[in-house]
This record gives structure tokens, C-alpha cells and sequence, in this order.
């Protein structure tokens, strides 16, 4: 498949670049545009990235697959990342991550095969006080998973609701 | 105010402000008005060198984990020589347990970017990069916006109040690796690189960004900043600790009924973050252990934190480290072993893979940590583990590798017997 940028991805890639005085700089954003894009960064979109940046295809591969937050393939419309890193750990991110692999029917890392979701254990996404929590395709946080939460926000995101932005209240001061 | 006095602290980072993340609100605060100090007031600040010296006084140590004197830090930028010059401040905040400069991002944007700019005016900078790690795609958006707000009043940009001074200011996202948050990584990721640290010498201040002087802080480190212009140097070391002053922003997560960020002068005993700041412990459970600043630094058990405070010289005596302040909070349920494998494997996900001990050592520490996990470990191998440790410490370029060492060596020594309880009988134990 051939893979186009938007006039708009253009002037945005234009943008990015004039904030550098070397254009490798805009390797990582340039990256970010096609994934918003075309909802991966797989080895035609990387040529894409290349050739728009003039840069050596080389070089934006060694760049995408370093990087986690990078598909290097299709993922499905939802990409739930399930953190289990100490403090989620600690507070039940795998009971989680399990729940998640027994009702969608697949282990971490794989995709539904309707292609809704994909799921994944990562790494410390930096909720520790918020947790067990996910994290919805690079976007949204989910905060203080239990099983009956995640029910809630698999079948809204199947009717196509995205949860909201999760805000976290201010730290209590008076703990007098 | 003393770390005792805690109760009375009034937050300066997170105060509780409506709206303060919006620019009008943050100028009917005070805001931007230690920027206009530092850039207009002669008689206060006659030239960069009185703002580096004044912040140098404070000893604001370096809050990602370093703990080294800001202003110190900027002394070491050699002169002007009419080239770019770069600041990059670093909000990867990727260590697991750490989850503090989201909150300056979320409610106080501006008092970290006045910071900044003071910092860049200090130094003679032409360019700042904040960097942020690509998972907060949310914070991103905050920062985006509020800086392009504080170029809109002229805050940022050409000639500054007036003062002939100016500078641009740009977010860089990040795209998931921990590694990036090691200074010289975050370098190679903002120049367009995968993020393997650099060697030094040369040191950023000499060849950092695109081979020019560069300076790297923290978010929190920065937003600090206005308030010791504001209030003056004595202010903020009068604040907590002696040799660790100021105010934190406390990370407290785990076994807890009230995790969350709390900003409190340095030098707060540990219990009383624990069971009075942090709402106690979940369910009535006891205490067992607590990681006190992310998951590197080594873990210390509830029964040797009687009198210890939260700040370097009292975390020393148990022989740990303030790092971040992201405190790890376990009750008494807690299995150290599995804790430890996740530790474990969370470094040998992120080892960048550049230097072998660390590519190495961090997965065969993985490995063994897994068949200890597993009950197929034998007592021997938690003294091949701690070799392992040894071998990785200290011979690497950056210092992932001693991080990836320091929880397994302490973690060990810590709760020997729980290990061993999990280790099938060894051959060469007698029966």
C-alpha cells in the first residue's frame, strides 16, 4: 500500500522542523504525524518519513523500532496498554492485564480478531498513585482500574466512546 | 520552616488555586514577576552571573534524582561566544514510582516555564526544548498551549520586557523509553536519534545539543526557581532540611489510603508520609517496606525507619537514596521476591543496549529472578545474583545499569530469609 501525507501533515512536518537547527531533529515528531496518521509507523510509512524528511531509511527505522510507543505493524481501533510495573504491580495491574485476556479472548501482545483491540503489559507510564491504570492507543488514561471499570470501558469503547480525560484532584493540603 | 513544622507548609509548586494552569490567573498570582525581576531590576540583578549566584545560594538539588546543586550546575556553562546555546529540561519522569512533574504540567504549567526562562536568561540562552515523555500525550497539550500563551503576552520571544533579551521555547514528545530520561539519551532523542547515552567527557555544558553548551534540569528543579527569586535564597534553604532544602513534591504510591503528590518541606519523617500525609496504610495492614525515591533506589524495611526523614543524610544512614521522592509504599502481604522480578524486568525492557554488562546483566538478573520466582531457584543463586550486581556496577557509560543493580543487591540483603524461603533446598545445603 502506498501511503500519502495530507497537504496538512506537510505543513505541520514544516512546522516541526523549523524548531531545529538540524532536520534528523524531526525524526521523532515527523514519526508522531504518520502514526496519527495512518494508525501505525510499519516499514512503507517509515520510507514515507524518509523520503519526506530526506533522511536515510536507515536511519528512521532504527529510530521507529527503538521507541515502544511506535507501531511497527497495524494494531487494532484500540490498543489497550495495561501497566503492571511496581506500584500497579502492587496494586492488582495483573489481576487486570488477566481479566482483560480472559473476556477479550486473546493474551497480551495479540489483537482481537474482529481487530477492535490489542493488548499489551507495559512499563511504568507514570500513574503510580492512580493505580492499577491503562492506557487507551498512546491517548487517554484510564486511573484506578477494577474489573468492573474495565468492563465499563471496553464495552463503551466497542460502541465507539472513548473515555474522557481523567482529571485527578489536587493533592488534599489539609491533612492537618 | 522546619520539616517538623510540616503541617503549616503553604505548597508554592501545587497551591491549591483554581485555575492556575490558565496564564491570567497565574499573573493575578505573582506570575512572571521573577522573570520581570531578573530581567529588569539592575539594582537586584545587575547581570546573569548575581541570578546563577543567588540560585546557586539556595542549593535547590537537582529533583530528578541526582540531587546536584542547580545553580552550580549553570556556573559550569563556559562564556557566550554569540553561538546557541540550549536548555533542556528534562519531563520524561519514566522511573517507575515517579509521578510528580505531571502535576506542575496539569495544574502550574507556568511556574515551571518562568523558571526556565529565568534559568535560560541566566545562563545566556538562546533555545529551550522541554522534553516530554510521549505517554503523556495530555500533558503534551497543556505545555503546548501554555507556552504558546506566555509567547503570546511576550513572555517568551523577542526582546523580553524590554531587556534586549530573547529566546524561544519548544515541547519535544518523546515516544516510550526510559532510558530518555538519563540526560545525555534525552539529547540523542531530541536531536533525532534512538536514545543511547553519550560519553562524557565532554559534558553537556561543553557539547551537549548539536554540539553546543547545553544545560539539562528537571521540571521540578526549574519550577522551583521563581519562588527562590521571589523570596530570596534564604527563604527557600530555611525550608526543610539543612543539606536537602526546599520543598518536594512527594510521590506516594502502593499500600496506601490517599496516594498521590503532595508538595511538603524536605526532611518530612517517612512514617508520618506515610500514615498521616498519605491517609495510612490500606485495609489496617502493617507496614513492611518502603521505596523512597522510584524503584532504583534501594528499598528499606519498616523496622529500621524510626526517626528517618526524606532528605539525603537521613537516607543515607539506611543506606538509601532520596532519588526522585516517587515513594513506594508495601504492607506486610507483599511478596519481595515477585516485586523484585518486576523490578527486574522492567530494567532489562529498558536497557538502550549499548553497553554489554548492562544488556547482558540486566537479563540474566531477569532470568534467575524469574526461576527464584518460580520456586526452581536454589539458595546459590541469590550470591549469583548479587556477583551479577557487581559486575554491572560502575562499568557502563550511563547509570541504568547501577539502578538495575542497587534494588536486587539491597533487595536481597534486605529480606534474605523471604528469598531463601523460596528457593528450592539447595544441593549443597546440609539436610
Amino acid at each position: 500500500m502506498a501511503y500519502e501525507f495530507t497537504k496538512e501533515d506537510l505543513q505541520e512536518i514544516e512546522k516541526i522542523k523549523a524548531k531545529y537547527p538540524e532536520v534528523k531533529a524531526a525524526t521523532l515528531p515527523a514519526l508522531w504525524v504518520a502514526q496519527n496518521r495512518f494508525g501505525h509507523v510499519d516499514e512503507n510509512v517509515q520510507k514515507l518519513v524518509a523520503n519526506t524528511l530526506d533522511l536515510p531509511e536507515s536511519h528512521v527505522h532504527g529510530v521507529a523500532t527503538f521507541y515502544t510507543q511506535y507501531y511497527k505493524e497495524e494494531k487494532g481501533k484500540y490498543v489497550l496498554d495495561v501497566c503492571t510495573c511496581l506500584s500497579c504491580q502492587l496494586c492488582g495491574g495483573y489481576d487486570i492485564l488477566e481479566h482483560l485476556e480472559k473476556n477479550l479472548g486473546i493474551k497480551k501482545g495479540e489483537t482481537t480478531e474482529d481487530g477492535m483491540f490489542t493488548l499489551n503489559e507495559v512499563e511504568c507510564l507514570g500513574a503510580c498513585g492512580y493505580a492499577p491504570m491503562m492506557q487507551i492507543t498512546n491517548d487517554q488514561y484510564v486511573n484506578n482500574l477494577t474489573t468492573e471499570k474495565v468492563d465499563k470501558v471496553v464495552e463503551d469503547l466497542k460502541n465507539g466512546k472513548v473515555p474522557e480525560y481523567e482529571q485527578i484532584e489536587m493533592p488534599l493540603r489539609n491533612v492537618k | 520552616m522546619s520539616s517538623a513544622d510540616w503541617k503549616n507548609y503553604e505548597p508554592v509548586l501545587i497551591p491549591q488555586i483554581r485555575d492556575l494552569h490558565k496564564i491570567d490567573v497565574y499573573e493575578k498570582n505573582g506570575g512572571y514577576s521573577a522573570l520581570k525581576t531578573v530581567l529588569t531590576a539592575k539594582d537586584k540583578f545587575p547581570d546573569q552571573k548575581s541570578v546563577i549566584e543567588e540560585v546557586k545560594a539556595a542549593n535547590i538539588r537537582g529533583r530528578g534524582g541526582a540531587g546536584f546543586n542547580a545553580g552550580l550546575k549553570w556556573s559550569f556553562m563556559p562564556p557566550a561566544d554569540g553561538g546557541p546555546r540550549y536548555l533542556a529540561c528534562n519531563g520524561d519522569e519514566s522511573e517507575p514510582g515517579t509521578f510528580k512533574d505531571r502535576k506542575i504540567f496539569e495544574y502550574n504549567p507556568h511556574v515551571f516555564i518562568e523558571g526556565a526562562l529565568i534559568a535560560a536568561y541566566a545562563m545566556q540562552i538562546t533555545t529551550i526544548y522541554v522534553y516530554i515523555r510521549g505517554e503523556y500525550r495530555a500533558y503534551i497539550q497543556m505545555m503546548e498551549k501554555a507556552i504558546q500563551d506566555a509567547y503570546d503576552k511576550g513572555y517568551i520571544g523577542k526582546d523580553i520586557f524590554g531587556s534586549g533579551y530573547s529566546v524561544d521555547f519548544h515541547v519535544h514528545s518523546g515516544a516510550g523509553a526510559y532510558i530518555c530520561g538519563e540526560e545525555t539519551s534525552m539529547l540523542e532523542s531530541l536531536e533525532g536519534k534512538r536514545g543511547y547515552p553519550r560519553v562524557k567527557p565532554p559534558f553537556p555544558a561543553q557539547k551537549g545539543l548539536w554540539g553546543r553548551p547545553t544545560t539539562i534540569n528537571n521540571i521540578e528543579t526549574l519550577a522551583h526557581v521563581p519562588s527562590v527569586i521571589n523570596r530570596g535564597a534564604e527563604w527557600f534553604k530555611g525550608v526543610g532540611a539543612e543539606n536537602h532544602p526546599g520543598p518536594i513534591l512527594y510521590g506516594i504510591s502502593g499500600h496506601v489510603n490517599r496516594p498521590g503528590v503532595y508538595e511538603l518541606p524536605s526532611g518530612v519523617p517517612v512514617l508520618d508520609l506515610v500514615h498521616e500525609v498519605a491517609g495510612g496504610m490500606r485495609n489496617g495492614k502493617k507496614l513492611k517496606a518502603v521505596i523512597p525515591g522510584g524503584s532504583s533506589t534501594p528499598v528499606v524495611r519498616a523496622d529500621q525507619l524510626d526517626g528517618i526523614t526524606m532528605d539525603s543524610d537521613s537516607l543515607r544512614e539506611v543506606g538509601t537514596m532520596m532519588g526522585t521522592a516517587g515513594m513506594v509504599i508495601m504492607d506486610e502481604d507483599t511478596d519481595m521476591v515477585d516485586m523484585l522480578w518486576r523490578i527486574t524486568h522492567f530494567y532489562h525492557h529498558e536497557s538502550c543496549g549499548q553497553c554489554t554488562p548492562c544488556r547482558e546483566g540486566t537479563g540474566w538478573l531477569e532470568k534467575v529472578m524469574l526461576k527464584i520466582k518460580n520456586g526452581e531457584g536454589e539458595v546459590k543463586d541469590l550470591d549469583l545474583l548479587l556477583d551479577i550486581t557487581t559486575q554491572m556496577e560502575g562499568r557502563t557509560i550511563c547509570a541504568l545499569a547501577d539502578a538495575a543493580a542497587w534494588p536486587v543487591r539491597h533487595t536481597i540483603t534486605r529480606f534474605r530469609d523471604e528469598f531463601e524461603a523460596r528457593c528450592k533446598k539447595s544441593v549443597h545445603a546440609v539436610a
